[in-house]
């Protein structure tokens, strides 16, 4: 699955340390300011600006801080970060440290994804050479003061952990399950104590960015959008695999790159996402446009839609967490709408309730989860309405 | 000391809406934040919630996961608002407001979402509101109403999907009406710190259970029935005798009598409607002789009795530890009367049982009394006797069937009824309770205390217990001490409590205990420590105090309830409960004390009298332990 591509990524360029030994040289506040100037977005969906993050974090009262990165990748479609875990890993530790000096913890944690343990081998002994070469532990680089260390935990398995919230609750030896925000965790996370929650590749751009400054990050992209991205491609396509673009980039573009022309839609962002169709592959992928944590998956023209909805859609009736009516119970509604679609038994009338439905589910969830889950659905009728209400007219004669 | 009245709950953060500590701008303590709810302005303390800013107003956001005594979980999201300038819709019992907003609580997406999570709720709930002990009590049933459901948009099932758990004495489960609030999950694990009740699986498979599945009679559920009085469906109620107690009744071959305690009289009214805190104590002894029961007796009476014993033990625990210097004898003295507080103890510090009165609960020692002296002294066949009890409670019908509890040759109780249980055999009987005319409780236990009226509430065991130890110790009135014998010290709802009572004189020993002590002259001097706690989250906190060597391991006695409120926040009290609510019961209870001509329990006439001609060797004789007195299992927490 890993393509070629990888090996071209720009992180291969940063040098071990590097980074940090820029951050250090400033005060933690400037290098949030550093991240400021970047334009630097979360990458893991949410899109939220990294230096507002670590600004309220560093804020924050709190005996103890903590900066967690989230590497539970469990979005359908993403293995970005398993590539950067496996050949970047010195990056994302990097920059974690880099956060525990802009926010002033002692104490990182890496929630690793239940099926990546094959990698803590691996991660563990990039953990032990940084302490040798005093990259972590006490006095980080001589600096006075600066000890931190990470840890890794083992993700529980559900797809809800990824969520930052239900991340902590699941650290804290609780089900996995999202709290009420406000207070979000810069203020109130882990043990209640003010907490940072990175994604993978969010971390590793920090390091690349403190090592060839925000002016570079910034020279691609788009203005609300700066910097390169990684996508991981996959469905029909002749060459899936992990790409680095810079934001901004169209669909049509991504396609051409991956040899997918010819696709009849693309599903950006994962189950959570939208289901972009052929029309609307001038669209680019960026925050202010299509949003997207990194995964892209393409349907060729010979792709049955409402087939693709209800695979989405068993997924979400499988990972909602249970705790909030519209997602416990709106996702499998939906499924069960999809059954009646298929079968052609779904009235017009029921298949607007159901869209309703949706839309409730996207305002009145708990979670990022329910708020999105419906997502992929809605933008499958809207869009491929004739193909689904097809099969009524076929089997209700 | 540590302040135990801090909040340790062991609830996961996501049920617990968190209070906001980044107020980092210490001038913002204190400080009050602008907030407009459909176009009213108002201010509020900085962390108000918009559900507790609405209701300032006036203005009704619904509610069902939502419930005073609870963490906040937010998961039901009925309670949904639109926030100006947010993309989605905020749940207003768990949005903190920290900045100006403006909020709309009934917009067009406000009421489409509510409208779809009725619709989705009820999708998934099996029951005919008809046939359930909730109808018209119901928050489902009154949201669907209120928001002209006329339809089941989302289909509503058929038939049941999960089997009823009818195997405790105490609690029925009925997962087919579960709406998934957690509610009741929150109050196990929040209020009570057991935590029997969990959801386990995940999205619509998402069901509340017990550990591994268990019946709830195999779990380590304490009874107390907290659940029951907060779950907004039906799909938790007690285990309800009223058919049997209907059949004894019905049953000429059969003495049927009933004793009832405080607590009920203080909130039957509200089961008709009533506000809280009225009490109907004379009215309902009316109406239970309409029902057909042959006698009435009034609980206090062995709530006096339990003060004597009670008391007298403790005394004889100081005596043998201060004066014999016997340290195998375990003080503080925890008291006995609240069954599920027996239970938590049993469970979870079975170590600690030496430490629990062996006096049995009042309504044990009642069911006791009437199968022997009561029966002897009427002629009647103990055999023939059917012994009810009126109770807040739902963990006194696990307590009656204790099988250690037939001291009598018999069982000694034969039904335990809960307040909800009385009102519904009330109003079958067609009777108008608030309206009827008062009797008294018959003889010969007619005569009580304002003691035993007080045990009601929190504070109130330990109330009338200084009451009497005061007078019987020192041998002055205790209204020299404190104004009209109220103890105020040991008032109130705090979760734990202490009080200090020095004891500066001493009197001489009365005759009742002359057998027991010589003199008084050990406790002159001495201060009297002790603790009052209710709710059994709180009674852990006091429980570790102990064991951590803290301030209450200093006491001599301490008041343990199980109830949030004592007895007038029972199980088995009427639905629905919050700190308003049992604050009236509470008044209604005093209100009740102050009116008995005789308050303490040591001076009520029937209780000198059962000693003088049944328990002729005095209180802790031979007699009364084997009546009066009980002993503990330890159960531990760990289930096979
Ligand atoms: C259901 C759900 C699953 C998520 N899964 C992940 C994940 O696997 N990895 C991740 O980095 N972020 C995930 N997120 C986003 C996180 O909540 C959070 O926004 C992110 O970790 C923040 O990091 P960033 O600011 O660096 O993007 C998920 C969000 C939701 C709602
Ligand atoms: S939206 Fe879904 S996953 Fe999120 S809290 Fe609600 S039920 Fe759980």
């Amino acid at each position: 699955m890993i393509t070629s591509k990888c090996s071209k990524l720009t992180f291969s360029e940063i040098k071990t340390g590097s980074g940090l030994q820029a951050a250090l040289k400033n005060k933690p506040a400037e290098v949030i300011s550093i991240l400021a100037d970047s334009g630097m977005k979360g990458r893991g969906g949410a899109g939220f600006p990294t230096s507002t993050k670590w600004r309220f974090a560093a804020a924050a009262k709190g005996e103890e801080k903590f900066v967690v990165c989230n590497a539970d990748e469990g979005e359908p479609g993403t293995f970005k970060d398993r590539v950067l875990l496996c050949d970047f890993a010195d990056l994302v530790f990097e920059g974690m440290t880099i956060g525990a000096y802009a926010i002033g913890a002692k104490t990182g944690i890496i929630y690793l994804r239940g099926e990546y343990t094959y990698l803590v081998n691996q991660l563990e002994s990039v953990l032990a050479k940084r302490r040798q070469a005093n990259l972590l532990g006490n006095k980080i680089c001589g600096k006075e003061g600066f000890d931190f260390d990470i840890q890794i935990r083992m993700g529980s398995g559900a797809y809800v952990c990824g969520e930052e919230t239900a991340l902590i609750e699941s650290l804290e030896g609780q089900r996995g399950e999202p709290r009420n925000r406000p207070p979000f965790p810069v203020d109130t996370g882990f043990m209640g104590r003010p907490t940072i929650v990175n994604n993978v590749e969010t971390l590793a751009w920090v390091t690349a960015i403190l090592a060839k400054g925000a002016a570079w990050f910034k020279s691609v992209g788009t203005e609300k959008s700066t910097g390169l991205k990684l996508f991981s491609v996959s469905g029909d396509c002749a060459e899936p695999g992990v790409y680095e673009f810079p934001m901004g980039i169209t669909i049509a573009q991504l396609l051409k790159e991956v040899k997918g022309e010819g696709a009849k839609a693309v599903q950006v962002g994962g189950a959570s996402g939208h289901c972009v169709a052929a029309k609307d592959f001038k669209r680019a992928l960026a925050f202010e446009d299509v949003a997207t944590g990194g995964s892209i998956i393409i349907f060729g023209p010979n792709r049955d839609m409402l087939h693709v909805a209800k695979n989405f859609m068993e997924f979400f009736v499988e990972e909602s967490c249970g705790q909030c009516t519209p997602c416990r119970e709106g996702n499998h509604k939906i499924l069960e709408g999809i059954e009646k679609l298929e079968a052609g038994t779904c009235s017009m009338a029921y298949l607007d309730e159901l869209c309703k439905l949706g839309e409730t589910m996207q305002l009145a969830s708990k979670c990022g989860l329910g708020q999105s889950s419906a997502n992929a659905f809605l933008s499958i009728v809207a869009n491929f309405k004739d193909e689904i209400l097809g099969r009524t007219e076929k089997v209700a004669v | 000391m540590a302040n135990l009245n801090e909040d340790v709950s062991r609830a996961p953060k996501s049920m617990r809406a968190q209070t906001i500590t980044g107020i980092t701008d210490t001038t913002d303590i204190g400080a009050t934040v602008r907030v407009e709810i459909d176009g009213k302005e108002l201010k509020v303390p900085i962390g108000t919630t918009i559900l507790e800013a609405a209701r300032s107003i006036g203005v009704r956001i619904p509610t069902l996961c939502y419930h005073e005594d609870l963490c906040i979980a937010g998961v039901c999201r009925i309670c949904v608002v639109e926030v100006e300038g947010q993309r989605t819709l905020q749940a207003s019992c768990a949005y903190p407001i920290t900045s100006p907003i403006k909020v709309k609580t009934y917009s067009s997406k406000v009421r489409k979402a509510r409208r779809h999570i009725l619709d989705l709720l009820l999708s998934k709930h099996y029951g005919e509101c008809y046939s359930c002990f909730r109808n018209n009590n119901c928050e489902l049933q009154s949201l669907a109403k209120e928001y002209g459901v006329d339809q089941f948009r989302f289909g509503h099932p058929e038939k049941p999907l999960h089997e009823v758990d009818a195997s405790s004495y105490s609690v029925i489960r009925d997962m087919n009406k579960c709406i998934l609030c957690r509610r009741c999950v929150r109050t196990c694990i929040d209020v009570q710190e057991v935590g029997v009740l969990e959801a386990v699986g995940r999205s619509d498979k998402t069901k509340i259970e017990t550990f591994a599945s268990k019946p709830l009679s195999e779990v380590i559920c304490i009874n107390c029935g907290q659940c029951i009085n907060r779950c907004p469906t039906g799909a938790l109620r007690a285990n309800d005798p009223t058919d049997d107690v209907w059949a004894a009744i019905d049953n000429p071959a059969k003495h049927v009598v009933i004793q009832t305690a405080p607590a009920p009289r203080a909130g039957i009214g509200e089961c008709f409607g009533l506000e809280p805190g009225r009490a109907l104590t004379f009215e309902m002894n009316t109406a239970l002789r309409r029902c057909g029961f042959d006698k009435v007796f009034d609980t206090n009476f062995t709530a006096d009795l339990t003060i004597i014993e009670e008391g007298t033990e403790l005394i004889l625990r100081l005596y043998k530890a201060l004066v014999k210097k016997d340290t195998s004898i375990a003080l503080p003295q925890f008291t006995s009367c609240s069954p599920g507080w027996i239970k938590y103890i049993e469970h979870f510090y079975p170590e600690m049982l030496k430490h629990v009165s062996s006096a049995k609960s009042p309504q044990q020692m009642f069911g006791a009394v009437i199968k022997t002296y009561y029966a002897k002294k009427n002629n009647i066949d103990p055999k023939d006797i059917v012994t009810v009890a009126l109770m807040p409670c739902s963990a006194k019908k696990f307590e009656c069937n204790r099988p250690e509890m037939c001291d009598s040759g018999f069982k000694d109780i034969d039904y335990g009824l809960t307040t909800r249980e009385l009102a519904q055999m009330i109003s079958e009987a067609g009777i108008d309770l608030p309206n009827l005319e008062k009797s008294d409780f018959d003889d010969p236990f007619g005569t009580a205390t304002g003691s035993g009226v007080i045990f009601a509430a929190t504070g109130g065991v330990m109330e009338a217990a200084i009451r009497t130890v005061v007078e019987l110790v020192c041998g002055i009135k205790v209204e020299n001490l404190f104004d009209h014998a109220d103890v105020i010290p040991v008032r109130g709802f705090e979760g734990v409590r202490y009080a200090e009572l020095p004891i500066k004189q001493v009197g001489p020993v009365p005759d009742i205990l002359k057998h027991l002590v010589p003199n008084w002259d050990w406790l002159k001097g001495a201060t009297l420590k002790v603790g009052v706690c209710h709710g059994t989250a709180n009674a852990k906190k006091v429980l570790d105090d102990i064991k951590a060597g803290g301030k209450f391991s200093e006491c001599h006695f301490i008041e343990f309830m199980a109830c949030p409120g004592g007895c007038l926040g029972g199980g088995g009290q009427p639905i629905p409960t919050n700190p308003e609510i049992r604050k009236k019961r509470a008044k209604a209870i005093y209100g009740e004390d102050a009116h008995y001509e005789i308050r303490k329990s040591h001076e009520n006439p029937a209780v000198l009298e059962l000693y003088s001609q049944f328990l002729t060797d005095g209180p802790c004789g031979h007699l009364s332990h084997k009546l009066l007195h009980t002993d503990y299992t330890p159960r531990g927490k760990y289930i096979a």
